[in-house]
């Protein structure tokens, strides 16, 4: 029976394996933050060890970052301090850092790839969930908690159980207007927040197959979602043009050695899923929540659910609650609800295709009065290629904020958040109870229905603009 | 890391499913570079209400928290292992914990006892009734009992081991130095690396 790509994968990785124990998994990369990490470096200090690989290591300043007054020290005394210890922890274990100012700086998950450190076939591990963004391309790659972090520092391997293998397959083709995250969405809704639990989950079929790697990225980015430990993709063209030329990216011989050993990493026609999802992109349309959590969603043509509806009881309660917290009254339609704040960035939707999409839907257009519209880009590069486009001008001519790289909004640990009661259209990835800000009340959409929302000041889609633009897929 | 064998405490009844770690530890506890003291923020939106169950006087002291399925899902954060032990919890029940949350606790010395969602509601009503009644969790056994109820819970048997021993993963791990060695010697030179490497 032949194998899947997340076993190929795992099967390449094993260190040591014995009976009764977890398999031993060697890491191929780690990914640091300094939310996650400071308490394992204390660890270390505190056993009297090393990094052993600090050159399959490398950090950033992400969650904490201020997106305006770069180049100040960081105000808030309790984030600076946290900035400043994983600057003195990098520098004393050897752990090469792209600080706040440096042109390599950004959100963990977005640096991964644009330096091209993000290869296929890799083990990526990062104290922070949404490290299954980088199974985009043919990665396994997972969130760990920061025992972990420490654990990977001083081994540079896991003890893992083997993950089960789900195929989630999206055939046929996306309607235009309707993006990668409108996939992604759908596909937590119909699985649930707990769908995946367990499950490395591999996408395939014709509209996965169509993306670019930014959707990719979005829909892998969004599997610990469904509760999945990872997502993947299977490497081809598409991912290969993607990296050729990167800083971290194989040269010459090497290249051509990676390619060949790369497009290997593809499941077997024989191989047998866990589990098997199918769902039919032409039938996809763009696609909000309403709720709390990330699979509480529905298409925007549809109307605030009446939890009577739900037939299983917890499913009833937590809509009760949701709709209680979220302020919404069932029946209405969802494109009447009104939005405060447009938050566009985050891991899942702050790359550059993102930014030009919502600027697409943007341009010679205003932001609606009553809406403050965040554009967070998810690197300094992102930002610099935007501002070479001039993809800011379209944003600051339309009203929207432009800002610098980070987090920002998507947790709101720096100084961008939601009051309570504010309501948020947003491209990140958790609409949970508070998490833009204490009382803050997020529905999660994709970067052409952000920027659609904006402007009319209700949940939007392109096509409900007067003289629509041209649609593109993204 | 704490050996765990048996406990016996009072438990929280906590009827929610889909408790994520933003619930359980809000971001801006973060922020700290510590491992302890985050009892505070255990819940801390929800505890800002007053008829919040951990609010309940007759909560107080209570050590094992029975939670609705998918506890723990959403970030990777340890904090909130951290701040439910902190706050005195030695044990979760659940009917279904989010994978990543799971680990944690384990590393962290946190039981997490996964049983059916029938006996989740038992063990509702059970302490509902009595808030007094005594709930041992046996993790040599395998069982969760409290007044007539008895029931098995699901944990693995590697991590039980470890945990009914106490041991510290890296240890276990780095006694495989030999093994991490001689596979580090086979990876393709073309595998990328974050720093020039002298050799
Ligand atoms: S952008 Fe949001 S989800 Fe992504 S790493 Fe930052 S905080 Fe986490």
């Amino acid at each position: 029976m032949g194998t899947t790509l997340a076993e190929k994968v795992w099967e390449s990785h094993v260190v040591r394996r014995a009976e009764g124990e977890p398999d031993l998994l060697y890491i191929d990369l780690h990914l640091v933050h300094e939310v996650t990490s400071p308490q394992a470096f204390d660890g270390l200090r505190l056993a009297g060890r090393p990094v052993r690989r600090p050159d399959l290591t490398i950090a950033t300043e992400d969650h904490n970052v201020p997106t305006t007054g770069l180049g100040q020290p960081i105000a808030d005394p309790v984030s600076r301090t946290q900035v400043e210890t994983l600057r003195r922890n990098c520098e004393e274990f050897g752990v090469r850092l792209h600080p706040m100012g440096d042109a390599s700086q950004g959100i963990v998950h977005v640096i991964g790839p644009q330096l091209g450190l993000t290869q296929p076939g890799m083990t990526v591990v990062c104290g922070d969930s949404h490290t299954s963004t980088h199974g985009a391309f043919g990665a396994l790659a997972f969130g760990i908690g920061t025992s972990e972090v420490e654990h990977v520092l001083a081994t540079q391997t896991l003890p893992l159980k083997p993950f089960k293998t789900m195929a989630i397959t999206v055939k046929g083709q996306l309607a235009p207007g309707v993006t990668a995250k409108d996939i992604i969405l759908a596909v937590i809704a119909k699985i649930g927040t707990g769908g995946g639990q367990g499950h490395v989950l591999e996408y395939r079929g014709e509209a996965i197959r169509a993306l670019s790697m930014e959707g990719r990225m979005t829909i892998c980015n969004m599997s610990i979602e469904a509760g999945a430990r990872a997502g993947m993709i299977a490497p081809d063209e598409t991912t290969f043009a993607y990296l050729k030329g990167r800083p971290h990216a194989p040269q010459g011989a090497d290249w051509d050695a990676a390619v060949e050993n790369w497009k290997s990493l593809v499941t077997d026609e024989d191989a047998v899923f866990d589990r098997e999802v199918v769902i039919d992109a032409s039938e996809l349309s763009p696609f909000v929540t309403w709720g709390t959590n990330p699979g509480q969603g529905l298409p925007l043509s549809a109307n605030v659910p009446d939890p009577k509806d739900f037939e299983n009881e917890q499913d009833r309660v937590a809509a009760e609650r949701a709709l209680e917290y979220m302020g919404l009254t069932a029946g209405t339609p969802l494109r009447d609800i009104r939005v405060d704040t447009v938050f566009l960035g985050s891991c899942t939707n702050g790359r550059i295709e993102d930014l030009r999409a919502a600027a697409d839907v943007l341009k010679g257009r205003r932001v609606a009065d009553s809406v403050r519209m965040l554009v967070v880009p998810g690197s300094v590069q992102v930002r610099l290629q935007a501002e070479a486009e001039g993809l800011n001008e379209v944003f600051t001519a339309a009203g929207a904020e432009w800002r610098g790289a980070g987090c920002s909004m998507c947790l709101a640990m720096n100084p961008d958040k939601l009051a309570p009661g504010e309501r948020s259209a947003s491209t990140s990835n958790r609409n949970f109870e508070g998490r833009q800000g204490a009382g803050g009340r997020t529905h999660l959409v994709s970067p052409q229905v952000a920027a659609a929302t904006a402007v009319t000041g209700h949940l939007a889609a392109p096509t409900d603009l007067a003289g629509e633009p041209a649609l593109v897929n993204a | 890391m704490r050996a765990f064998t048996t406990h016996t405490g009072t438990a929280v009844p906590l009827r929610r499913s889909n408790v994520d770690t933003d619930q359980i530890i809000p971001a801006v506890y973060l922020k700290r570079v510590t491992r302890t003291g985050f009892e505070d923020a255990l819940f801390a939106a929800w505890r800002q209400d007053p008829g919040f169950v951990l609010n309940q006087p007759e909560r107080a002291g209570a050590t094992i928290l029975v939670a609705g399925p998918d506890f723990g899902t959403g970030s990777s954060r340890e904090h909130a292992v951290w701040a439910l032990n902190d706050y005195g919890f030695r044990v979760v029940i659940s009917s279904r914990f989010a994978d990543i949350f799971r680990g944690n606790s384990l590393k962290a010395g946190l039981l997490t006892a996964q049983v059916d969602q029938d006996v989740v509601e038992r063990l509702w009503e059970i302490v509902e009734a009595d808030p007094a009644t005594p709930v041992t969790v046996d993790l040599v056994e395998r069982t969760v009992s409290a007044g007539d109820l008895v029931a098995p819970f699901d944990v693995d048997d590697y991590g039980r081991w470890r945990l009914l021993e106490g041991l510290d993963d890296i240890d276990l791990t780095l006694r495989q130095a030999d093994a991490i060695d001689s596979f580090e010697s086979t990876r393709p030179s073309w595998k990328p690396r974050t720093l020039p490497v002298l050799s």
